[in-house]
This record gives structure tokens, sequence and C-alpha cells, in this order.
């Protein structure tokens, strides 16, 4: 006979783990499948975390866990071709704890403390477990099937927090295939350089970080954008392109990368530095009209399994996973309580969501996928431009300044026609704030 | 880690240059014995667009003009998933590696 639990769940990522925690810290019978040698194994993210659920479940959790900086530095930067334009963030109050609920991480490391936590509460992780199907009940979800053998276990409700590339939510019929603009395909590159370094050069003292956001023409003129983040002693940096760009445009993810790192504006904080490590993963960002549904019998999805990704400027994904972890636990707490585990029943995880800020900040964006993608100069024309009126600006000449600014006008209307202009900065405020 | 310091102006020179190939080197993979990526090849034949060739960040499928058909070096496979959206064909059968194998990240 096949094991029972009351909860099993799929993936040991940020949603998993905190669905497993609260769960087994009520006391749940709750086992978690990880397909990876350990926890994090497989994950990747740019490396920011957003801790407000997590200094929940665990207080002061950056005591204990494998956190690499706080993020007390951000730095939004359009890029031409050959030159920047920056508004850099300076906020020294985010030094003090709770630090801002932000740090930078790596994920191999965090979630496999993370699953440890889990583990410590009273959860059965198994790892190098791979989850292939379900086990159905008259259409109802009631346990997993197992690529081991006698890998068939059943529990009241299965919570799926498999990730991005989420082969089981097609399985159990809640969504189609994603399509390619939906998808977000982020290469990272690990590059280490000494701490001492790192700290002289993006200019933070302690445990300080900076997250540095790069925009315009980070990927040669198409749609997406570049970053790099401070850890302890190496820096994440990567870039971001939908996978429709790369797909239309013939673009090669490993090339895109190293265009990227080569920009004059990059390669100077990549100095001295060393690769440790290359990786890619997919990060749903379609918004809320991409999302599949969340719930069916016996079954609720969790992260970004759910599609559960902010795609405006803020970027935020981890905090959205685990708080939908700790929806999730708590209506199967309940679901057990009252012995229904219906797609009726389950639907209370879509109400707590629509309670937060996770579905309120996805509805709230909803539109920013599209407009990004019907607005091509904000990567080109536009950043071009505005680094030619900041050149002409802070060209020294023996123009009088009436001149130069005359002809700052008639350049910039010559090349940016000013009502599509106007429209584009009014919509983009549906990505910025 | 190891320190990165080397020569007389340390942190000076540029970022050390490597190739897709080297830089998957640094990247830990535990090979199983068969892929988890598999090819429906009558339909890759009949694909006009071929999306795998450019999509795939390591680059694991490579047209070969001889035989003709797909190869896939699924050794190197990231499991990034990208390829399994930009397949249009439906052509590609993606599987999660057995339990433990492939990629293994360090860092993450």
């Amino acid at each position: 006979m096949a094991d029972r639990f009351d909860c099993i769940i799929v993936g040991a990522g940020p949603a998993g783990c905190a669905a497993a925690y609260k769960l087994a810290s009520d006391g749940m019978s709750v086992i978690v499948f990880e397909r990876g040698e350990y926890p994090g194994s497989k994950n990747m993210s740019g490396g920011i975390l957003y801790s407000t659920i997590l200094n929940k479940l665990i207080p002061e959790f950056w005591k204990e866990a494998p956190v690499e900086r706080h993020v007390t530095r951000r730095r939004y930067s359009m890029l031409s071709k050959d030159s920047e334009a920056a508004l850099d963030v300076n906020i020294n109050a985010f030094s003090e704890p709770p630090y801002n609920n932000s740090f930078t991480v790596l994920r191999a490391k965090f979630d496999r403390w993370f699953a440890k936590k889990a583990e410590d509460a009273g959860a059965l992780i198994v790892t190098e477990a791979v989850v292939d199907g379900f086990i159905t009940d008259n259409e109802k979800i009631t346990g997993v099937k197992v690529r081991m053998e006698g890998g068939e276990v059943l529990a009241g409700a299965v919570i799926l927090a498999d990730g991005a590339n989420s082969l089981l939510s097609e399985k159990a019929g809640l969504r189609e295939k994603p399509a390619a603009k939906e998808m977000i395909l982020g290469v990272k590159e690990i590059i280490s350089l000494p701490k001492e370094v790192i700290e002289d050069r993006f200019s933070l003292e302690g445990g300080q970080g900076a997250a540095l956001e790069f925009f315009g023409q980070c990927l040669g003129g198409f749609a997406g954008q570049g970053f790099i983040y401070t850890n302890a002693d190496c820096l994440s940096v990567g870039i971001g392109c939908p996978i429709s760009v790369l797909q239309e445009n013939g673009l090669k993810p490993a090339g895109l990368i190293e265009a990227f790192k080569k920009h004059p504006s990059v390669r100077n904080l990549l100095r001295g530095g060393r690769i440790e490590e290359y990786g890619a993963h997919m990060i749903p960002e379609g918004g809320f009209s991409a999302m599949p549904e969340l719930t069916k019998d016996g079954l609720i999805l969790c992260g970004d399994a759910g599609g559960l990704v902010n795609p405006s400027l803020y970027k935020e994904g981890s905090n959205l996973a685990m708080a939908s972890g700790v929806f999730a636990a708590e209506t199967v707490i309940e679901a057990k309580k009252r012995g229904d585990f219906s797609k009726a029943a389950l639907d209370a995880y879509v109400e707590k969501l629509e309670n937060s800020f996770v579905l309120k900040d996805m509805k709230r964006f909803k539109d920013a996928p599209e407009i990004l993608r019907k607005a091509p100069e904000l990567f080109k024309e536009y950043p071009e431009e505005l680094l030619e009126l900041l050149r002409l600006h802070f060209t020294v000449s023996e123009a009088s300044k009436d001149e130069v600014h005359g002809e700052l006008r008639r350049s910039f209307k010559g090349k940016v026609p000013a009502w599509r202009l106007l429209k584009n900065l009014w919509k983009l405020r549906r990505i910025i704030s | 880690m190891s320190n990165p310091l080397r020569g007389p102006s340390p942190g000076l020179e540029p970022l050390e240059e490597k190739t897709l190939a080297e830089k998957l080197f640094l990247v830990r993979f535990k090979v199983d014995s068969a892929s988890h990526l598999i090819l429906n090849k009558d339909l890759c034949l009949d694909c006009t667009v071929r999306a795998c060739l450019v999509i795939c960040p390591s680059e694991v499928y490579k047209w070969t003009e001889g035989r003709p058909e797909i190869t896939v070096s699924y050794e190197g496979c990231l499991e990034c998933g990208a390829c399994r959206i930009a397949c249009a064909s439906g052509a590609i059968d993606w599987r999660s590696p057995r339990g433990g194998f492939g990629v293994c990240y360090k860092f993450g």
C-alpha cells in the first residue's frame, strides 16, 4: 500500500520550502520531492530575495541564512550603444535590520538552507526524486507518481511548486505550454572578485550590497535588460530576454551575455574578475493574464509554476513564491480540518492571494508585459536619443548656450515623434510604480 | 573561491574571456547515460524554423548537414526549458533528467 501524507509538495524552491515549513510547523505530515541532488541545485535567480514573508516565517532569518549582502544601493541605468545615464539611489537606513527585506542570495546555497529549516520543522525532504505524474480518483488528484520503485505516494492535497518549467501543471490540465512571449530567458554568470574590490568598486561598506539594473541597449537594441548584483565575494551578472524576441531575431543567448559584459559601462565593473559558473533559467513574466488556473480538486499551484512573478520594474518573484507557499499551506491546514480537499475548498488559496499584495500587484501591473512588447523604441531609439541629448548638452564648445539648446531641441524633435513619446511615457507608469 | 588577484596591477586587467565550452566546463553536471531531451526527428526535418538551434543558452542543438538531422548534446543542458517553449513543431519531448542527474549548480 502507498504511503499517505497530509500534503505532498513538488519542488524545494522558495514556494515549496515556505509551504513545507508552515505545514510542518503546524504539525501536518508533509513530504517534499526535489529532483536535484540537493535543494537549490537546479535553481537560479538574478539574485535578489525580497524577504518580508520569510521574516515572518523565520524571524531574523538573516542571522543564520546564507544571504550574501543586504541591498542598500540601487542603480537604474540607461545604456546607449556606448554610453550610459543612470539614477543612483543609496539609502543608508536600509543597513538597519530588517535590511529593507532585500538581500542578494545564491540560490544553490539559500534554498538548501531553507529546505533544511523545513526539515528541522518536521517535513520529510526527499532529494533526487522526480515526480512524473499524478494519481487520480475521478479527476481528483490524490497523490503523485515518483520515478522510483514503489513510487506511488498519496496525500490529501498536492502543492505543485515545480518552477518556471512546470511540466506538471500542464500534465494536471491546468495550462497549455506557455507562449514564447510570456517567458523570459535569463542567462547569468557568477564572477568572483575579492570582497574589498567589490566594496570599493560599488561604494559599499560592511555587508551592504548593490543592485544595478541596465535598460535600453543592453542586448543590441532588442527588448531585454541586464543586471549586476553584488554578492559577498562575487557578482551575479546577467541578462534577460523574452524567448519570442530571441526566436524572432535569431539571437543566441550565449552571445548576448558576452555582448552585455563588453559594454564600456559594464566591462569596467567586471575588471579582474574570474568566471566561476554559467547558468540559465526561465522566468514566467507573462503577468496576470498569462497565469494558469491555480487550483483543482486536490491540487494547488505555487510560485513560478503559478506564473506568480511581478513583471514590472520591481521584478519580484521569490517573495510572491513564499507568500503563495504560506497561503497554500494555510489552505491545506483548513481543508484537512474540514476533510474537504475539493477545488471549492482549495479556492480559499486564490482568495488569500487576491487579498494580499500577490494578486493585487499582479493585477496592478497586468499590462506591463504588453506595454514593453509594443514599444520597441524603448530599447533602441529612446536610449540612443537620450544619450545623444546628454552628449550635446555636456559637449564643451564655443557655441553659445542658446545655440546649443536650439540644436538640442531640433535634433530631438527630428528623431523622436513627440506624440508617441508622450503616449509611451504615459503607459510606462504602469511598469514603474 | 580562489583569489582572482593576479599580476602586478590587481583587479585592473579586463575580465577573463571564456568560450561557451569553457564556461560549461565550470558547471557541474552529473551526466546520465541516456538523453532527457527526445526529438521527433521527422518533425525536425520538416521544421523550417528550428528555433532550438538559436534559443539554447548552452547550444546543445546542432544541425548536422551531412546526415541530415539535429544532434542533441544533452550532457550540457542547463535545464532551463527554453527549447521546449520555443519549439514550434512540438518535436521536443522534454523530460526531467533522472533524479540527481543533470545540472547541479554550486552558486545558482
